[in-house]
């Protein structure tokens, strides 16, 4: 086998993504979304400086970064190697520069030009009201797997990474205290984040030092799931405490921690020149249980190639408070490299820092086993030889730091989670469940009958979840592609640079998720079984209607 | 100066602006609250504070109006009571 640095990879991935904002990403902007300087965007048109406020485009653009580059960029392609780092690079590269880019930068620009609504709001306009309700089933059940899958996860990390209990938890302390310093006390932003962030990581020391594991057992449960319900009492609680106690201080560090942890890796690898001894396609992969690559790596992969979820960060916010309409390319487009960014760091790392050949196939023994962990073990050891970081800092510096990523994601998409129900609790008019704490029981529950019911109670294969999360956050996408594409049919624009992404984001889910029915079915996981079910339902209605819609349209413009 | 300021005021609003709005909602929330507690009286609720929130009634009333409105309420909920 011949093998190749990893600066090869590193400097290939960045130069095409930021050539796709340079040149694809101008396309766009010129010829098909038509940005137009002199529009009046809906944070003057409907400025009330609570939601519609203007914004200057590098906050804007610095927060749809650190929203959308979370843990799904580490999970996923940790995940992917399995089928070996070429095809997992493709994808992350061509699916940021042509998917997600475009349907980031898309979302933005169709909910600025309808008076900021969302992309839930606009199916109901474009398509229909079934259409709409649909889509916000989809997207509670979307919360439902990121809550499980994100809970699996950071308990599998703080499991295999005892040095990373006392940081993770300390963090919380620290949010908490930066909140009320800068919320209540006034005092400018410059040295609680200074003093925060150093804390943060002499904490990190500190864990090192002194690793926590719980006990091994229960009441039955052995420490994986013991951790999993803490994870949910801790999201229960921060979802209901007020945002600017927890959340925001939270984001903020997660922000900072992103930026840190970009810089030191990529310093890292283009140092150290690592080797990749990971094989470009692994022939093994399907030996050792792999799935079929196609249509699981496209599910696999969801953020770092193109996710919905992202869609609904930028028709949520960040469209209320858009400055100029160009603004949207750089906050839209060039927002979402965030993700690919993160992406290509944990190929790298994960196909270059794992020892030789022969340990990387120890570790990719058998699929569905990685995630936070493989790639803290792989970055580890290049923080390690690239800047010189002890090792067991480094593990422990790294999982905390994906740790952190998927934890805010929980606590935001818990809250999120008990709106929803909220919502639904003043539509049906069922007051009991417009009860903020029944409503987080609720939602808190949903989520807990997945985590175990997933894997059981001693918590093994919970991320068999992670294709399904994907696979429905890919029909997100795929959904919000159709709606930009409807309006670009009405606007009697050219709509196939949306469309194709389209077909292809959609075929692969629906292929994915036909696949893993057969597979949930096959092993008795009959509540993943449903869960499955339940989104192929609703995608095959959303796309029917969709299609209508689009034919619809397509008919008044001839 | 000039570059350190700006960077400290992106730095502000990078912290400040994802969750402005919700904090927005939830002070309105309580103000909400706090605002039909002064006219509780008048929507029936006994309260033993309204000899003093009388005073308040009048400085409150664009803000009641804002609320009904809010509320999907065209006109106000109060018989004896016309802001609109």
């Amino acid at each position: 086998m011949v093998s190749m640095n990893a600066i090869y990879l590193v400097v290939t991935g960045v130069v095409f993504v930021l050539l796709g904002y340079r040149f694809y990403s101008k396309f766009i902007a010129e010829k098909i979304y038509r940005l137009d300087p002199n529009f009046e965007t809906p944070a003057y048109t409907k400025r009330d400086d609570v939601d519609y406020i203007p914004t200057d485009r590098i906050v804007l653009w610095g927060h749809h970064f650190t929203t959308v580059a979370g843990a799904a960029p580490i999970i996923g392609p940790a995940i992917a190697l399995i089928w070996g780092w070429l095809p997992a690079f493709i994808w992350v590269v061509l699916g940021t520069m042509f998917f997600a880019g475009v349907h980031d930068f898309g979302a933005l620009w169709v909910s600025v030009r309808n008076e900021g609504k969302s992309i839930g709001s606009l199916t109901g306009e474009v398509i229909s009201v079934r259409a709409r309700n649909l889509f916000m089933i989809v997207i509670f059940l979307l919360l439902l797997m990121v809550n499980a899958v994100f809970a699996v996860s950071i308990s599998n990390a703080l499991v295999a990474t005892p040095s990373s209990v006392i940081p993770t938890w300390s963090a919380i302390a620290v949010a908490v205290v930066i909140g009320v310093l800068i919320y209540k006390m006034h005092v400018p932003i410059l040295w609680p984040t200074i003093v925060g962030t150093t804390i943060l990581y002499a904490v990190i020391w500190v864990g090192d030092q002194v690793p926590v594991e719980l006990p091994a057992v229960v009441m039955g449960l052995s420490a994986g799931p013991q951790w999993i319900l803490i994870l949910f009492g801790y999201a229960a609680v921060a979802s209901l405490l007020p945002v600017w106690l927890l959340l925001q201080p939270r984001d903020y560090i997660n922000g900072i921690q992103l930026f840190i942890g970009l810089g030191l890796l990529y310093a890292a690898v283009l140092l150290a020149g690592p080797e990749i001894t990971a094989p470009a396609f692994n022939m093994d992969a399907k030996v050792i249980g792999a799935p079929p690559l196609v249509p699981l790596l496209f599910v696999t992969i969801a953020c770092g190639a193109i996710s919905g979820f992202h869609g609904l960060v930028a028709s949520g916010t960040t469209s209320k408070q858009l400055d100029k309409e160009p603004d949207a390319r750089f906050v839209g487009y060039l927002g979402s490299l965030g993700e690919g960014l993160l992406a290509i760091a944990t190929i790298v790392v994960v196909s270059a820092g794992l020892g030789s050949s022969e340990e990387w196939r120890a570790v990719y023994s058998e699929f569905g086993m990685h995630g936070i962990d493989t790639f803290t073990r792989g970055g580890a050891g290049i923080l390690a030889s690239g800047l010189g970081l002890p090792v067991e800092f480094a593990a422990t510096l790294l999982t905390v730091m994906a740790v952190l990523f998927a934890g805010t994601t929980m606590d935001s998409g818990v809250r999120i989670q008990r709106m929803i129900i909220q919502e639904w609790g003043t539509i049906y008019k069922m007051p009991f469940m417009q009860n903020h704490y029944l409503a987080t029981l609720l939602a808190v529950s949903s989520c807990l009958v997945l985590a175990f019911g997933a894997g059981g109670s001693d918590g093994q294969g919970g991320m068999l979840i992670w294709p399904l999360f994907g696979t429905t956050n890919q029909l997100l996408a795929g959904i919000t592609l159709l709606v930009i594409s409807i309006i670009l049919v009405k606007l009697k624009r050219p709509y196939k640079y949306t469309l194709y992404p389209m077909f292809f984001v959609t075929a692969m889910s629906v292929l994915a998720a036909l696949y893993q029915l057969m597979g949930f079915f096959e092993n008795g996981q009959y509540t993943l079984l449903a869960f499955d079910l339940l989104i192929i339902v609703a995608a095959i209605l959303v796309i029917l209607e969709g299609f209508s819609a689009f034919n619809r349209e397509k008919a008044n413009t001839v | 100066m000039g570059r350190w300021k700006r960077w400290l005021h992106l730095a502000d609003e990078f912290y400040k602006a994802p969750y402005r709005g919700a904090i927005a909602r939830e002070k309105r929330d309580q103000e909400d609250l706090f605002m039909l507690l002064v006219f509780s009286e008048l929507m029936g609720v006994p309260n033993p504070a309204s000899y003093y929130t009388l005073e308040l009634q009048p400085i409150l009333l664009e803000n009641f109006h804002d609320w009904h409105t809010r509320m999907g309420m065209e006109k106000s909920p109060l018989d004896n009571f016309r802001c609109c």
